[in-house]
């Protein structure tokens, strides 16, 4: 029971991510309307974000910012050693940091294509534009 | 659908969920992710760029590349954008309405003619909604400040959280707060389309162009140490200078393609009235 | 870390993600999905990823939202799903 336990604690938060990717990407098919489908899409990025800076997490480390003087630059003092296991890991964050900034502008792409649709089919509905192509 | 979808989904689930098992235990400091790189990154950022802020470093400096590219992807998504949705509509078919400010009577002008611009009368959307005295005035104020603390977040992205990306989208957010609070012309005013259409490549072109500097002084690409002759500092402080120079460009070219992506994307594409 | 904050903060997310898919009102959903991304945002912090929060509590919660709005408002804001 206790090893049940410790299994958990160690990887509550992976189970969760995996629960919100199934979200995602049972809205994405699932979903009739196109802007819930945008939101499904959305929602599976987020949560591989999730998981990727969660890689990076170190028990008792801070924030990837180093303690610094004020006003010296830290070529001069070199003596001023760093412990790696001190901080988290940056490298996920930069990954990530940069797919957010092109997540919202691809989202607006997604968004622009759904307002075409919605011009020329006066609808959202997959299935009733399904039903007006077939229709042609 | 919905049945194939959910199968689909619990599926994929059961895979990933099993995959858990192999997963290192959750804050474990010797996770093979956080052993062969990264602590490169951790201690030598300080010595090599002397910016503390390691996110930054790495973003701009070490993997220089991805950074230029994906400003590139954001340029890319914002040209898509212009081009799925703008139309361009030679003169105006319907009625345009004016609104007489004293007296608050609206005037219809019909087949596309305009009233002579006065004071008296002022434009109006055709869902338009009376203006409301504190959102107006407490935006008008809030603004500036705005504006400020993007362009602190962006020259501060060395020594805090922050830099390019965040501080782009905090410019474009205040521009956007402005066409939210008053309409869409006033902001489209402070704001026109062609500066936006022409500041997002200049953000990609400085950051490529810092990248080409570096080779005309005999460097590698986005080098840049290579600057430290031309800005009169020893190469570590150039290397610093040249993570800000990238950074405005980045911001640059945020700030545009979020203000180009939402006065498309509200006026439906006419650039005429919005939210 | 304090993981009684992080498991609330995740049951959040899980319920305003299930929470905007749900609502019958696309202009609902893009409120949800914008108080999904500041409860991400909040994940983030806690995690130590400063700069990912910033930007997620800056383009996530902020500009995607304005984005979702006004997309709703060119086109309908019924849904049947």
């Amino acid at each position: 029971m206790g090893d049940l336990l410790q299994i958990i604690v160690a990887k509550y938060n992976y189970w969760i991510y995996i629960t919100l990717m199934m979200i995602g990407l049972y809205a994405m098919i699932g979903k009739n309307n196109l802007v819930k489908k945008i939101v499904g899409m959305s929602i599976f990025q987020t949560a591989i974000i999730l998981f990727y800076v969660s890689i990076g997490v170190k028990k008792g480390a801070t924030i990837p910012i180093l303690e610094h003087g004020h006003g010296e630059h830290g070529h001069s003092a070199a003596a001023l050693i760093v412990h790696a296991v001190d901080y988290v890991n940056p490298l996920p964050h930069v990954l990530m940091l940069t797919a957010i900034v092109v997540g919202v502008a691809t989202l607006g792409v997604a968004l622009a294509l759904a307002i075409k649709v919605h011009n020329r089919f006066n609808t959202l509905e997959e299935d009733e534009i399904l039903a007006q192509i077939r229709e042609k | 659908m919905k049945i194939i979808g959910l199968i689909i989904a619990i599926l994929t689930g059961v895979l990933l969920l099993s995959a858990t098992a192999d997963f290192p235990i959750f804050g474990d400091p010797d996770s093979p992710a956080s052993t062969h790189l990264s602590p490169y990154y951790i201690e030598k950022t300080m010595e090599d760029t002397s910016v503390p802020n390691i996110v930054t470093a790495v973003l701009a400096d070490y993997r220089g590349y991805d950074t230029m590219y994906e400003t590139a992807v954001i340029f890319t998504a914002g040209l898509a954008c212009f081009i799925i949705l703008r139309i361009f509509v030679r003169e105006e078919p319907g009625d345009r309405l004016y609104r007489h400010v004293l007296t608050g009577v609206t005037v219809r002008v019909k087949e596309g003619a305009k009233l002579p611009p006065s004071d008296d009368f002022e434009r109006i959307d055709t869902m338009w909604t009376p203006p409301d005295l504190i959102i107006k005035t407490v935006c008008r104020l809030l603004i500036p400040f705005i504006q400020l603390f993007g362009l602190y977040v962006i020259a501060h992205g060395h020594h805090s959280p922050g830099g390019g990306f965040q501080g782009g989208v905090i410019l474009g957010a205040s521009i956007i707060l402005l066409a939210i609070s008053t309409d869409l012309r006033t902001a489209v005013q402070r704001m026109r389309e062609k500066v936006d259409a022409i500041l997002c490549p200049v953000g990609v072109i400085i950051y490529a162009g810092t990248g080409a500097l570096c080779i005309l002084f005999g460097f590698n690409f986005l080098d840049y140490s290579a600057l430290a002759p031309l800005l009169h500092v020893d190469p570590i402080t150039a290397r610093s200078h040249g993570i800000l120079i990238v950074e405005i460009g980045v911001g640059i070219a945020v700030m545009c393609t979020m203000i180009w992506i939402y006065n498309i994307l509200s006026s439906g594409g006419k650039y005429d009235e919005g939210l | 870390m304090v993981w009684q904050l992080d498991l609330a903060i995740l049951t959040l997310v899980v319920i305003t993600a299930v929470g905007s898919l749900m609502v019958k009102d696309l202009l609902g959903a893009a409120i949800l999905f914008g108080a999904y991304s500041f409860m991400m945002c909040a994940l983030w912090s806690i995690m130590g990823a400063v700069d990912v929060a910033f930007t997620e509590a800056s383009v996530g919660a902020g500009v995607s939202t304005v984005l979702f709005v006004a997309a709703v408002l060119r086109t309908s804001r019924r849904t049947r799903d």
